[in-house]
């Protein structure tokens, strides 16, 4: 639905060993273009993310014969660094600590929504490797500049509050994705707990209103059921 | 296993029995020391004499001679108590003494010697010892003085005496007084058991017995009966925490249903089927919330969460919530004001965070003046709206409050407020899973501190008091002198 086709097609690996979960993973990433391999258990797993070339991969944690994070710490030991988005029905922020410091890129609590899945992934993803480490995102007119924090919107200067300016550099770190309500809530404020209220969405309207309002064409976009995108529109 | 047989297999009758042992030991061993050294006295009074005597003798046979020896021997032996004297010839005939007989082959040796004798006045064939010496006068007459031996085996027999009934007291002592102790623990003991199979069984409610003494098994008892306490307590809080489970997770779950049911039924178009899919995973994005926080709400009960504390600045996280809340607050027509000063503690940034987020987005919900009702002093508008989170330190306490002007919270509801699942009436008709407050409790106490709520005339502040940090202060004074520009 939101994935975007790539010149090569993006490969995952799904290490899970509920068959009808990593079944449904399977079929939900072959439909947005992915190239999705699956393995049952922790050892076939390994044996399968050394061997292939993999752009990320989807681990559970309880898995049989080998865990899931004694199966990235394995991976790392050898030097391998594909980005690991780690599923787990363990929650917890400890959890979560532990998962990360094990050697995962991201944690997922399970359960999941798919397109919060499929947001984490895109951004995790080497191909996209995008305007990461630049010092001035562009999208459109709209320009982002890291070192001097100013934010230009064609020719007019815009006045961002520091926490509005980490809010947009995020999104435009990561043009033309998906981002979340729960990414953004831990990326930009660092907060791992999910708030009962739309308190995103309102500093998203106070964003848009100052780098949208006035302006012909709108560069940031509600994804309607996963959250939030910047991009020209055209693209 | 038979009431005996119980009783002799506790610690106590043990105990006893080896004190039984040592005293016995200890008491033989007096006896003995006593038995040996007295017959030692008894033996060197004798030969102390016997000598004496012998040289006293002798000298007069070798002034008197024979006739003065045997008229000397006659006269002593017929004094009362006297000593044992016996003269023969060198032919071994006797001419003096009150010996009648004597062991075989006495006479022939010289020197000292225990022996079997009879007196020539006695006539019952019973033997008695005596100790005696034996010297050869000049002209091959031969000399005997002893002295009866029957004092001191008198005092062997008062020492065996005394021995037995000792050995018997101790016996009869430790025994009785063993049992005695050991009935005393056994039957508390046995109230204890007693007690916890009626726990085991599942009446939770029973409590060990604690007597008066304060000795080691009142300290045990008491001690076992806070941990039965704090179970029984975890043990209600489950059984509340399951019933409500079933009935506000059962509630959704058939919200989800009925409406699944109903798409399944009455939907036609896509946009039907379409909007009741939508619907169904907002239901379920509500359950799974209700989760989250039920698990966060457990893991913070158990305490499990303390594995990631540091320290910081509870003013910093103030701040932080400030800056997340300040537009929806804005966005609902209310102004959310922070004041904070260093608050060091020592806590999980992240449950902290969420306990003061909780507060915050609790204060917006219900927080709003009620409109109807006039303020009764004519507080400005704009103070009415407001909403204030405030982080100090007091005493020793870390005080995060949120304060808000609403209706607050009646104080016979204050207590209930907290427990899960608990909405109060002014709240039924708001989103929410009444698990907010709750978790902020489980927080708190999870920090050691507690959850306070009170009025703030009119309105309610909800206190979140944890221990301050004590003595790491000094860490936190760089960070927290980067903190205006990080909040800014």
């Amino acid at each position: 639905m939101t994935a975007i086709a790539t010149d090569t097609q993006m490969r995952l690996l799904i290490i899970e060993d509920d068959r009808e979960s990593a079944d449904y993973l399977v079929k939900a990433f072959r439909e947005v273009g992915y190239v999705a391999d699956l393995a049952g258990d922790g050892e076939e797993g390994l044996a399968l993310a050394e061997g292939g070339d993999y752009d990320v991969l989807v681990v559970d944690r309880m898995l049989p014969k080998r865990d899931g994070l004694s199966l990235i710490g394995a991976l790392r030991e050898k030097g391998n660094r594909t980005p690991v988005l780690i599923l787990s029905a363990l929650g917890q922020v400890d959890d979560r600590i532990k998962g990360l410091r094990a050697g995962g890129d991201d944690y997922l609590p399970k359960p999941y929504s798919f397109a919060e899945l499929l947001a984490r992934i895109e951004v995790l993803s080497r191909r996209r490797g995008g305007p990461a480490e630049d010092t001035t995102y562009r999208v459109g007119d709209l320009e982002l500049d890291r070192l001097s924090h100013r934010v230009m919107r064609g020719k007019e200067e815009l006045t961002l509050q520091p926490r509005e300016f980490r809010l947009l550099e995020y999104l435009m770190k990561h043009a033309g994705q998906v981002v979340t309500r729960t990414m953004l809530l831990e990326n930009v404020w660092d907060y791992h707990f999910d708030p009962q209220t739309n308190v995103i969405d309102v500093h998203i309207s106070r964003l848009r209103s100052k780098i949208d309002k006035g302006f012909e064409r709108p560069l940031l976009h509600t994804i309607r059921g996963a959250g939030y995108m910047i991009r020209d529109g055209i693209r | 296993m038979t009431a005996f047989g119980k009783l002799i297999r506790t610690t106590a009758f043990r105990l006893t029995l080896v004190y039984l042992f040592l005293f016995a030991l200890f008491a033989a061993f007096l006896l003995g020391f006593f038995a040996w050294n007295t017959r030692h006295l008894i033996t060197e009074q004798i030969t102390t004499t016997v000598n004496a005597e012998t040289g006293e003798i002798s000298d007069i046979f070798g002034r008197r001679g024979l006739r003065g020896l045997v008229l000397t021997i006659e006269n002593r032996a017929l004094r009362p108590g006297a000593n044992l004297y016996l003269v023969t010839t060198p032919a071994g005939q006797a001419i003096a003494g009150n010996v009648g007989s004597l062991a075989p082959g006495v006479m022939a040796t010289t020197g000292w010697s225990e022996t079997a004798y009879r007196r020539l006045d006695e006539q019952d064939s019973s033997n008695h010892f005596a100790l005696v010496r034996v010297t050869e006068l000049p002209s091959g007459f031969r000399l005997l003085i002893g002295r009866d031996l029957e004092e001191r085996r008198r005092l062997f027999g008062i020492v065996a005496k005394a021995a037995q009934f000792s050995l018997l007291v101790v016996i009869v002592l430790g025994l009785g007084g063993g049992i005695f102790v050991a009935r005393r623990v056994l039957r508390r003991i046995d109230a204890m058991t007693g007690t916890t199979q009626r726990i085991m069984a599942g009446d939770l409610s029973g409590r060990l017995p604690v007597g008066r003494s304060g000795d080691e098994l009142d300290r045990l008892a008491g001690n076992l009966n806070a941990m039965l306490e704090r179970i029984e307590a975890l043990m209600m809080g489950l059984k509340e925490v399951s019933d409500n489970i079933a009935h506000d997770l059962k509630t959704p779950l058939t919200r989800l249903r009925n409406r699944a049911e109903e798409a399944l039924a009455k939907s036609r178009t896509e946009p039907e089927y379409r909007s009741a899919l939508e619907r169904t995973i907002e239901e379920s994005d509500g359950l799974i919330r209700t989760f989250n926080a039920l698990l966060m709400i457990a893991r913070a009960e158990s305490g499990q969460a303390r594995g990631n504390m540091d320290d910081f600045d509870a003013a910093d996280v103030a701040r932080g919530i400030h800056e997340l809340y300040e537009p929806l607050a804005e966005d609902d027509g209310m102004t959310l004001r922070v004041k904070v000063e260093r608050a060091p503690i020592h806590a999980n940034r992240e449950l902290i965070s969420q306990a003061l987020a909780n507060l915050v987005e609790n204060a917006i919900k219900y927080g709003k003046p009620e409109s109807t009702v006039q303020p009764l002093a004519p507080t400005a508008e704009t103070d009415r709206k407001e909403i204030l989170i405030e982080a100090k330190r007091v005493g020793d306490r870390v005080l995060l409050s949120v304060t808000d002007r609403g209706p607050g919270i009646p104080v016979a509801d204050r207590k209930h407020a907290v427990e899960r699942f608990v909405r109060l009436e002014a709240s039924r008709t708001q989103p929410g899973s009444g698990l907010g407050l709750s978790l902020a409790s489980a927080v708190a106490t999870l920090h050691g501190g507690d959850l306070r709520l009170d009025d703030a005339h009119p309105g309610l502040i909800a206190t979140l008091a944890i221990p301050a940090l004590s003595g790491g202060s000094d860490r936190l004074a760089a960070q927290t002198q980067d903190m205006p520009q990080k909040a800014a």
